[in-house]
């Protein structure tokens, strides 16, 4: 008899693998409710018109189908629209700031033979109603303090601004189908195509390539804060002083050092405003976390306040802790 | 010999660069030359995979194979041609350099002298296309609003048109002698293809200082 496959992207998870899993679960969610962030849950499914809501076109779901009455629900493929709705909806009347932690599973699209998993655990925070730079601060510490619970000193935080490029492009007069391209450049990083004369951004100027193609590449400690405001401009002055401000946060809590500034970052959620954030370690090609804030999400929802969280990834985490222990231990 | 693996180094030894087996190796080599690498080992030794020059470790990997080593990691950095990047255009690596040598184009190719695409598309509604690249070649006819039959081949796909198998073929064309040998014609152009420089995403952040001197010197040398 032949045995019974399971759908690409999914799979099984047996006692050895659960038990570490469940340890990295574990300490994340201690962490978080000892620093007040209490653990929640919301459900698996949503209605599809969650989504669409919160995260726009970009965020509509890759698994839905009908219920009972006809509507569209949807499987989540993502924590964070689902818990500003909570927010929304439950505590419109309390006073904020809100501290919530989670644990659960979201559903994502794979490409075949790529390794991706369709259905991936997201460990995370969200603080709702902390203003920035003192509510992204905090995270981003609880950040620092969640790598070191799980051993992953060697885990880095690339902290950009998600208004940066799309205030940029306004500023350079880049509207229209122009617009769209270079941002899509610019998410896959494909400095080439942005560079290229004689490609399809031709109406670029040689100035305004060459700034986005040099601040798509800066990344690095607070020197390079000063090396972005050479390239001018208010929408650069404006994203480096919201990450100096952030930075200065970030030096008193005493973890600036775990925290690299990148001009180049973007993320492909529809709903970041401000700073936004990756988690990376060496030992994964690939990012093992990510955030930042979305201060009109919860607006969507009918309840405006500011807002940001992160979620780590917990199957890349458990890779990296594999890793960070055995090189630890051949030091 | 240190571990390559970067879950078993981290971040310590030197940044991995993945080159291509093939028509692009002679060019990259050159390059590496220009930058002060001495590549007398890779030049030498055609078994081997994995070279330790000094303060940079190559790993050879076929061309098409490139972007999947710089995805995952394996690779810190890569050299590949255009045409395989647009045809995995879905690999999430980070495309740096224009490094120029390598020119080729990405062409609609057909019988000499024949109507064989013109008649297949009135009379059947469509052409049957063989190639290597079945992305590039049912992107580029979509674009063009027109319809193809796209027929992926692994290898000689100058034989296609000439058997029957399909009405042409889209291919990578350096000199048109291959196409010339086999009695077949540049129909159309498609792209123009260059060696790309591409990068991980994460060694791009955590080795940046040493990704940008490395990128630095690798683009000036190609320019050399």
């Amino acid at each position: 008899m032949s045995t019974q496959p399971l759908p690409t992207g999914t799979r099984d998870v047996l006692a050895e693998e659960m038990r570490e899993l469940r340890a990295i679960e574990s300490a994340l969610l201690a962490l978080f409710a000892a620093r007040g962030y209490e653990e929640v849950s919301t459900p698996t499914i949503e209605f599809q018109d969650a989504f669409a809501r919160g995260a726009g076109p970009e965020g509509t779901a890759t698994y839905k189908f009908l219920d009972e009455s006809g509507s569209v629900l949807a499987l989540r493929n993502d924590m964070t629209v689902p818990l500003a709705r909570l927010v929304a909806r439950r505590f419109a009347s309390e006073p904020g700031p809100f501290r919530l932690a989670y644990s659960g599973s979201v559903f994502r699209r794979v490409r075949p033979q790529r390794g991706q998993l369709r259905e991936m655990r997201q460990i995370g925070v969200e603080l709702i109603g902390a203003e920035a730079p003192a509510g992204t601060a905090e995270l981003i510490e609880l950040l620092v303090a969640s790598l070191d619970a799980i051993g992953l000193q060697s885990a880095v935080i690339g902290l950009g601004d998600a208004d940066l490029f799309p205030s940029l492009l306004t500023e350079l007069g880049v509207e229209g189908p122009a617009r769209a391209r270079i941002l899509e450049c610019l998410a896959a990083h494909d400095l080439v195509a942005i560079s290229d004369e004689a490609g399809d951004l031709a109406e670029l100027g040689e100035t305004e390539r060459a700034t986005i193609v040099a601040l798509s590449d800066l990344r690095g400690g607070p020197e390079v804060l000063e090396r972005a405001r050479a390239l001018g401009g208010p929408a650069i002055e404006r994203a480096s002083a919201t990450l100096a401000e952030t930075l200065a946060a970030l030096e008193a809590a005493g973890v600036a050092d775990r925290v690299q500034v990148d001009f180049g970052l973007l993320r492909d959620l529809g709903y970041y405003t401000g700073a936004i954030l990756e988690v990376y370690d060496p030992a994964v090609g690939e990012a093992i976390g990510g955030g930042g804030r979305y201060d009109d999400l919860l607006g969507r929802f009918g309840s405006p306040q500011p807002a940001a969280g992160f979620a780590l990834y917990l199957e890349r985490l458990h890779v990296a802790q594999a890793a960070e222990q055995e090189l630890g231990a051949r030091r | 010999m240190m571990s390559l693996n970067p879950r078993d180094r981290g971040n310590d030894g030197a940044l991995t660069l993945a080159l291509p087996r093939g028509s692009l190796f002679e060019g990259c080599l050159g390059m590496l030359d220009r930058a002060g690498f001495d590549t007398t080992e890779p030049r030498s030794d055609s078994r081997a995979l994995i070279f330790e020059l000094e303060g940079l470790t190559i790993v050879t990997v076929r061309p098409s194979d490139v972007p999947i080593y710089v995805e995952s990691g394996a690779a810190d950095i890569g050299v590949t041609g255009k045409d395989v990047l647009a045809e995995q255009s879905d690999r999430a690596v980070y495309e740096l350099v224009d490094l120029g040598f390598g020119r080729c184009r990405m062409a609609l190719a057909a019988r000499t002298g024949s109507d064989d695409l013109e008649r297949a598309e009135r009379r059947l509604g469509l052409m049957r296309i063989a190639t290597k690249y079945p992305r590039t070649a049912t992107d580029w006819f979509e674009r063009m609003g027109r319809q193809a039959e796209v027929i992926e081949v692994k290898g000689s796909v100058e034989l296609a048109p000439l058997v029957g198998l399909a009405d042409g073929i889209v291919d990578l064309v350096d000199t048109g002698r291959t196409l010339a040998e086999n009695g077949l014609e540049v129909v159309d152009e498609i792209s123009v293809c260059t060696a790309r420089l591409i990068a991980n995403r994460v060694a791009h952040k955590l080795r940046a200082g040493e990704v940008d001197e490395m990128v630095g010197r690798l683009r000036e040398a190609a320019r050399g």
